[in-house]
């Protein structure tokens, strides 16, 4: 074996981890000089801190109710479930969901949260679709005069000549969705007179119900058939550009909603109905009706069977992937207003996080003694190789936070604390493996490669069951846990990064060093003070009398000096001096 | 350092050995009486006491305070809330919020209604406010049930595919299930430790916890896989039994089992004796505790039920017992020549 082959790859292994740390730096620097434009904002050296440590906002959200309305404790309790879903969604930000006295729930967020982020937590986001029976342009008293090619066949005939009475009641009882009779002269004439500019409350008729309302930006006016496909049969939803037919993106984005069998049949029924009506009579187009308003309202151009129609409308990128993580946490069971918002301080302060940061230090110190009291100098590789991972785990987490809105808890502090003792336990399993191959009478560079393939293989397994929680956890948790989760997971990452990029290739080299491979006592790996006098294996050699089964000589044995214990196994090296390699 | 080291070496040569295996039952009662203990003395006391994050409470809003404009203002008016509640109700820890720049939010345990008259009474004594301004409601979980409901499902989905990772990696269910046991053996001891001494659960508590879970098979898997390269070693002409084999590997990785307990515990020691006799009970101290107890109970596990499980599972293999006979009548011949 040549030796420059470990020595080329220990420092390929180090050149990894430089590019890797720099390109980090580089790229949280970058981040914090020209990061103002996009939108995470600027990058940060500090992580931010989670609402236990720095305080926030607290918002607190009132139901809107109709009049005698009550909110039943269920509600709440499933309101809280899907806000939290939705907060969740916006990035692991560890925020507060609570409910207040019998109706209100209470959003504590970390920092100021944007409109956004409130539009996000409060809509309702009850999306239903239902097929359009008439439309015109807004703020147009006739039909006939409407632009839009759909509406151009006005089917004002069908639609029940008014009558001074106004009756409420249809001629004769609407036998589908579709069916014009749903349109009584009572309705057309709250239609004729329906303002789109007063469409500012949330009120949606019951579902099986005609409903006058009109575009999300008020440009047309419907009188949409009763409730088709209800937004509770979506179960997943995902937001992009949309492409025609062709699979070529004409630039807009898109709400794609997966619908379950439920929703899939009667999306089927839906499209199969109004695909029989002529694509110039309004009745052949659908409305999706979000909160109340259409947010649009496309002709039909086929029959959807598989359940994965477009939603298509006036959306940026951010607006698409809010409603499609909305869509996909469900509609909350009743509308909420922000009733109140202010900030709030942090509930531990910077006291606890400052006697957990000197905890740490000591901690550290603590472990950096004992580290060294048991490996000598091999301990400093520990000490670096436990400062590499805290600097790389200090850059992920500056970037999650910069990226992902990552915010540190104390109980994230505590967690990176705890991270040191699984961090150091890798340099421990491996070190002890070559203190093993040392005992078994190989040279300190054999030790080196034969240790570590066996401790790597030991160190994968381990963390891998660390890994394994961390990613279940991350993905099937809420709330607190997942942050949680999330720490684990880097630390894990991090520390089989440092071990197999740093750790070993410092030992890789160091072996090579005449300190370390004279084996000098201070090294902590001087193969005398590690007896390496077993050759193989049930192979003794007794150059010592500790080989003496009984107690007594044992013990004498270890109460040796350190000169007579040397004298005696010199005396055994120079005969074991050839046994390299022996035992693979 | 020397006698240290010398201590492995003799462990690894076998020179020194422990008999962790073979005193099996001697564990086995620790580990029984402990796991009694752990259960019966927080049942006896009434179970274990969550924090307001699990069951909800009362709130206080205190409005129109004075002079909350300047961070240290904010500390004082937050301690002297702490203080009044505490004054009242003993065993309550408040959570005091600042809210804006003139309000303060306190939570509390829930209060009967007495009780939470005179916390009234007292904070707008205190805070020289009239008795109005001072709301009083209940605030909800914060940690509810469907978070703990996700929580506990991602435990078991965890547990399970960590049961099955395990028995693919080292070929054998039975160190899954060892491993498992010695877990269950880390949870309910931490656990009870909490509920002996009556510690608030909170959602850190939590947090510690499942690091320990995560920590107790981390421990495990390591101490196994030495357990793994020894006994796929032995050939059917072993001189060792496969208990002794076993045995061995829990000796020969001794050594690094104590150096990673220290290591581990060093940190957490530090946290918990901040937390508990610098601050006071808090955050640091629940989330300390239950991770120092678990770091000491899951390398504990590890060593003396995890391993003499699995040398107890699969003793009874017929290979492993022909070769246990013949080991066992060779040591008799050999002990009749001397």
């Amino acid at each position: 074996m040549a030796r420059t082959t470990p020595v080329k790859n220990a420092w390929r292994a180090i050149a990894w981890l430089t590019a890797l740390t720099v390109g980090l730096t580089v790229l949280i620097g970058a981040g914090s000089i020209f990061g103002e434009d996009s939108t995470n904002g600027a990058a940060s050296w500090a992580p931010k801190l989670a609402l236990d440590l720095q305080g926030g906002t607290q918002i607190v959200l009132a139901p809107q109710l109709e009049s005698g309305q009550t909110v039943s404790g269920e509600q709440l309790a499933q309101a809280v479930s899907i806000i939290r879903d939705r907060v969740d969604a916006s990035g692991v930000s560890e925020s507060e969901i609570t409910t207040q006295g019998d109706r209100n729930v209470v959003v504590s967020l970390p920092g100021t949260p944007d409109d956004e982020t409130l539009a996000r937590i409060q809509a309702s986001a009850k999306l239903e679709f239902r097929p359009v029976l008439y439309t015109e342009v807004a703020g147009t008293a006739t039909a006939e005069e409407t632009p839009d090619p759909a509406a151009t066949d006005s089917p004002e005939g069908e639609a029940a000549t008014p009558e001074p009475t106004l009756a409420t009641t249809p001629t004769a009882a609407p036998t589908d969705a579709s069916d014009l009779n749903w349109i009584t002269e009572a309705l057309f004439d709250k239609y004729s007179n329906f303002d789109c500019s007063s469409l500012d409350n949330f009120s949606v008729a019951p579902a099986d119900e005609a409903l006058i309302t009109c575009e999300a930006d008020g440009s047309f006016k419907y009188i949409l058939g009763p409730v088709e496909v209800e937004g509770s049969t979506i179960t997943d939803a995902s937001s992009g550009l949309v492409s025609n037919s062709q699979g070529i993106s004409n630039g807009q984005w898109g709400v794609f909603p997966t619908f379950n069998a439920e929703g899939t049949t009667a999306v089927a029924d839906m499209t199969t109905r109004l695909f029989g009506f002529d694509d110039t009579d309004p009745r052949n187009r659908f409305a999706i009706v979000l909160d109340g308003r259409v947010i649009s309202a496309p002709t039909t151009q086929g029959i959807i069977t598989g359940g994965n129609p477009q939603i298509s409308g006036n959306f940026t990128q951010e607006s698409a992937e809010i409603l499609a993580d909305q869509l996909k946490f469900g509609a909350l069971p009743i509308g909420f207003e922000v009733q109140s918002r202010e900030d709030i301080s942090a509930t531990l302060g910077t006291a606890q996080l400052n006697s957990g940061l000197i905890a740490g230090l000591i901690g550290l110190l603590l472990v950096v003694i004992y580290s060294l009291f048991q490996y000598r100098l091999l301990g400093l590789v520990t000490v670096a190789s436990l400062i590499v991972a805290g600097a790389l785990t200090y850059l992920v987490i500056a970037y999650l936070s910069w990226r992902h809105g990552y915010r540190l808890s104390l109980a994230g502090v505590a967690g990176l604390i705890v991270a040191i003792g699984f961090t150091a336990d890798s340099f421990i399993v491996y070190f002890e493996r070559i203190r093993d191959e040392l005992r078994d009478g190989r040279s300190l560079t054999g030790a080196v490669e034969a240790g570590w393939k066996r401790a790597l293989r030991t160190i994968f397994a381990a963390k891998a069951v660390n890994l394994l929680s961390a990613v279940v956890l991350f993905v099937l948790a809420v709330g607190n846990v997942r942050g949680f989760a999330l720490t684990l997971g880097i630390t894990t990452v991090i520390d089989v990064l440092v071990v197999v990029l740093f750790t070993h290739p410092m030992l890789q080299l160091l072996s090579t060093t005449r300190f370390f491979s004279s084996g000098h006592p201070l090294s902590g790996l001087d193969p005398n003070a590690l007896g390496a006098v077993y050759r193989g294996r049930a192979q003794f050699r007794t150059p010592v009398a500790a080989k003496n089964k009984s107690g007594a000589s044992r013990e004498a044995a270890r109460r040796q000096t350190i000169a007579e214990r040397k004298a005696a196994e010199l005396a055994g090296s120079a005969r074991d001096s050839s046994s390299d390699g022996k035992d693979s | 350092m020397a006698s240290f080291s010398k201590f492995g070496n003799d462990l690894y040569t076998g020179d020194v050995s422990i008999n962790f295996i073979g005193r099996r039952k001697v564990w086995y009662a620790l580990a029984a009486v402990l796991l009694a203990v752990s259960i019966i003395v927080p049942a006896l006391r009434g179970g274990y006491v969550f924090g307001i994050e699990f069951t909800g409470g009362s709130q206080f809003q205190i409005d129109s305070v004075e002079a909350l404009t300047d961070p240290e203002a904010s500390i004082e008016a937050q301690n002297l809330a702490t203080d009044t509640v505490v004054d009242v109700v003993g065993d309550a820890e408040p959570k005091v919020t600042v809210i804006g720049t003139s309000s303060l939010r306190v939570q509390t345990e829930q209060l009967e209604t007495d009780e939470s008259n005179e916390v009234r009474d007292a904070l707008a004594g205190a805070f020289d406010v009239d008795t109005d301004l001072v709301a009083s409601s209940f605030v909800g979980p914060s940690w509810g049930a469907d978070i703990t409901g996700s929580a506990l499902r991602a435990l078991l989905v965890f547990i399970v595919l960590a049961a099955i990772m395990m028995a693919i990696y080292f070929r054998t269910w039975k160190m899954s299930i060892a491993a498992m046991i010695a877990l269950l053996h880390d949870i309910v001891i931490t656990a009870g430790v909490y509920g002996i001494f009556g510690f608030e659960i909170t959602p850190s508590a939590v947090i510690g916890f499942l690091t320990i879970l995560g920590f107790s098979l981390y421990d495990t898997v390591v101490v196994f896989d030495k357990i793994r390269e020894n006994t796929s070693e032995d050939g059917s002409e072993s001189r060792r039994t496969f208990a002794e084999s076993v045995n061995l590997a829990v000796n020969q990785t001794l050594v690094r089992s104590i150096n990673t307990g220290v290591v581990a515990a060093l940190p957490v020691a530090a946290i918990l004796f901040i937390g508990a006799y610098v601050l006071g009970a808090g955050t640091l101290r629940d989330i300390a505790l239950a991770l120092f107890i678990g770091i000491v109970v899951g390398t504990y596990s590890t060593i003396f039920i995890a391993a003499p499980l699995y040398a107890q599972f699969r003793q009874n293999e017929p290979e492993i017992l022909s070769r246990t006979k013949r080991l066992t009548a060779a040591r008799a011949a050999d002990k009749g020549d001397k």
